[in-house]
């Protein structure tokens, strides 16, 4: 396949160029089958996508309505639907609480990274410092450090500065974990952002903290909200630091809560209340990814594909 | 730590240094010192810790009880089956998954781009699974999996396939499902970054080869794959870190029996359940270092973005 002649040139000399428009036309045109197969696949391909995404989801909420010998039984749609499994979950002093931790661990762990990380990425897009790739790639390399490796010193930490099983000794490690992605995305929102608005204030006479506040910020908004948005999925979903450090309902958050649910009776496990409070603690993140899809997926891929 | 930085470059480049205006660099260095605070005190100097604590013998069950005990708890480590047990799952539940989920997320891409209208839509209904919590996503598999209300076993028992398995109980099914979970977790994502990167190839490129005669099968391995090539590596490796840390989804679907033990898992059941200290840093820098050699790959191969970023106008 020659593709690149194609590419590189396209039809220079005007004979070739209708010889190719005819080439093309008469590929198109092969056969009447080809016009209806492609879209045929196509929408079976978008079907099968939407089924594989959402059944599993559904199912869940499917078994969150079934109780008693429903429960053993993989009917599509509960025979006998009750919201039971929902009301035993929000009279569990444990889940509701939990509920309560995980708002507040997950906001202030937010808010806290939207500040401290735009302070850092107006730095990084903005002024003129050396180092600042090294930095960089410092600070992304945090991002993809496993959590089990400060688990150990934090859990031994905690213990004795009496972090352990608090907001606190969550919100930290949270902060660390949130704060390359937050500034990543930040940066390169804030890089967008037209140096000539600022420097126009600054010839104002604007501080840089005014320029920053009241040309940088409004503009970067979505950026925040992008940035805000994927730091709370972060933190609302993080188990694994919130399993070592926690040990009771006063700090424990909504993943802990419901991977150590137990039933009335000890050994049984209430798969019914299980999913009940899964789809609880779900419900928030699918709204909000309803609202801020666009947002979200600007935030998930800068990181990958930029420029 | 910033002042040291900015001094080191001082006298490396004299030069250029002289364009940086000393109120700038002051200010730099005020807006990044709390970022840096808290990644110093919470990050890097735990790992410094967890370091030392793995040469230690440390156990909160016998408190006083304390000894430098050198590369032991690595000797202990190396010499158990737990170990390369969970080396082994952690690998093999890294290849296929992520392996499994860059084939579906390419097709799903593909399938997104290819799709006219409602593109809006589907990206919103594939993000429902990233946005659903891992811990969730593996109860939801588990309740598809449970003996008698779980509708995969149900409907295979009807076909005739894998009758009387109780899935989440045995050694291999276990990890199988351990897998599925991952992969609708996380093939959904992977099919927005490739969608990303398809986005960007232009249009005028496949209508050249369309007119030279190619087919799409040609067009596919010789201009899509090409182009995509720094997509998928960057997902690749995205997918790979986080596979290797998998913690959440063995704990929920078994509790790290059945052959579903990984890296995370043991560490962090050393330290809680068996309160060795000691043993249990040792397993978690060993994970470290493992994910931390991978990371470096990644660290490199985005390493044009970040120099993007850091240039200065």
């Amino acid at each position: 396949m020659e593709a690149s002649g194609g590419v590189v040139t396209p039809g220079t000399d005007v004979r070739q160029q209708e010889k190719e428009r005819e080439e093309a036309r008469a590929a198109e045109g092969r056969g009447p089958r080809r016009n209806w197969v492609r879209p045929v696949l196509m929408w079976l391909a978008v079907i099968a996508i939407i089924i594989f995404c959402l059944f599993p989801f559904y199912w869940l909420v499917n078994v969150s309505l079934k109780t008693g010998s429903d429960l053993s039984q993989s009917d599509l749609v509960p025979p006998s639907p009750t919201l039971d499994n929902y009301t035993s979950v929000f009279e569990n002093g444990d889940f509701t609480s939990a509920l309560r931790n995980s708002v507040i661990v997950t906001s202030v762990t937010t808010i806290l990274a939207l500040i401290v990380g735009s302070f850092a990425a107006y730095a990084l897009a903005r002024l003129r410092f050396p180092n600042k790739f090294l930095l960089l790639a410092v600070i992304l390399s945090i991002s993809t450090f496993p959590p089990i490796a400060i688990a150990a010193p934090i859990f031994k930490l905690w213990t004795e500065f009496g972090l352990y099983d608090t907001y606190v000794g969550l919100i930290l490690p949270y902060l660390t974990f949130a704060l390359p992605l937050a500034i990543y995305i930040l940066t390169s929102f804030f890089k967008e952002i037209p140096k000539e608005l600022e420097e126009a204030a600054l010839v104002d006479g604007a501080t840089y903290f005014q320029a920053f506040r009241k040309v940088v910020l409004p503009l970067a908004a979505p950026g925040l909200v992008t940035a805000g948005l994927l730091t709370a999925f972060f933190v609302w979903n993080e188990f694994l630091l919130a399993q070592t450090l926690t040990s009771s309902p006063k700090a424990f958050t909504v993943p802990v809560s419901v991977a150590n649910f137990t039933g009335s009776q000890k050994f049984e496990i209430p798969l019914g209340t299980i999913s009940a409070a899964s789809v609880v603690i779900t419900i928030p993140l699918v709204l909000a990814v309803i609202v801020f899809q666009k947002r979200i997926v600007a935030g998930l891929t800068a990181g990958a594909v930029k420029g | 730590m910033e002042a040291a930085t900015a001094r080191l470059g001082r006298g490396r480049k004299g030069r250029k240094q002289k364009s940086y205006g000393s109120e700038e660099r002051r200010l730099a260095t005020l807006l990044l010192s709390p970022a840096m605070a808290v990644i110093v005190l919470v990050a890097a100097y735990p790992i410094g810790y967890a370091v030392w604590l793995s040469l230690t013998e440390y156990s909160l069950r016998t408190p006083g009880k304390w000894r430098f005990a050198g590369f032991d708890n690595y000797t202990e480590a190396f010499g158990s089956t737990e170990f390369w047990d969970a080396v082994r799952t952690t690998f093999l539940f890294t290849g296929i998954s992520v392996t499994l989920e860059l084939a579906i997320g390419l097709g799903m891409a593909l399938a997104m781009h290819a799709a006219f209208r409602g593109r809006g839509l589907l990206r919103t209904v594939v993000l429902v699974p990233w946005a659903v919590l891992t811990v969730v996503s593996a109860i939801t598999w588990r309740t598809l999996f449970e003996p008698n209300l779980g509708l995969v076993p149900t409907i295979l028992d009807k076909v005739g396939i894998a009758e009387n398995v109780v899935w989440l109980g045995q050694e291999g099914y276990a990890l199988a499902v351990m897998v599925l979970a991952d992969v609708w977790k996380t093939a959904p994502f992977m099919a927005l970054l490739l969608l990303a990167g398809l986005q960007v190839i232009p249009d005028d490129v496949y209508d050249a080869a369309k007119v030279d005669g190619a087919t799409a099968w040609q067009r596919f391995r010789r201009i899509t794959i090409p182009l995509l090539m720094p997509a998928i590596l960057v997902a690749l490796i995205f997918r790979t870190l986080d596979a290797l840390r998998i913690f959440d989804l063995p704990f929920v679907l078994t509790g790290g029996t059945n052959g579903t033990s990984t890296l995370s898992l043991i560490a962090q059941k050393q330290l809680t359940t068996n309160n060795l200290i000691g043993y249990g840093s040792a397993l978690s820098v060993l994970t470290f270092v493992i994910v931390m050699a991978v990371s470096f790959i990644y660290i490199r191969t985005v390493g044009g973005n970040i120099k993007s970023l850091a240039e200065d106008e």
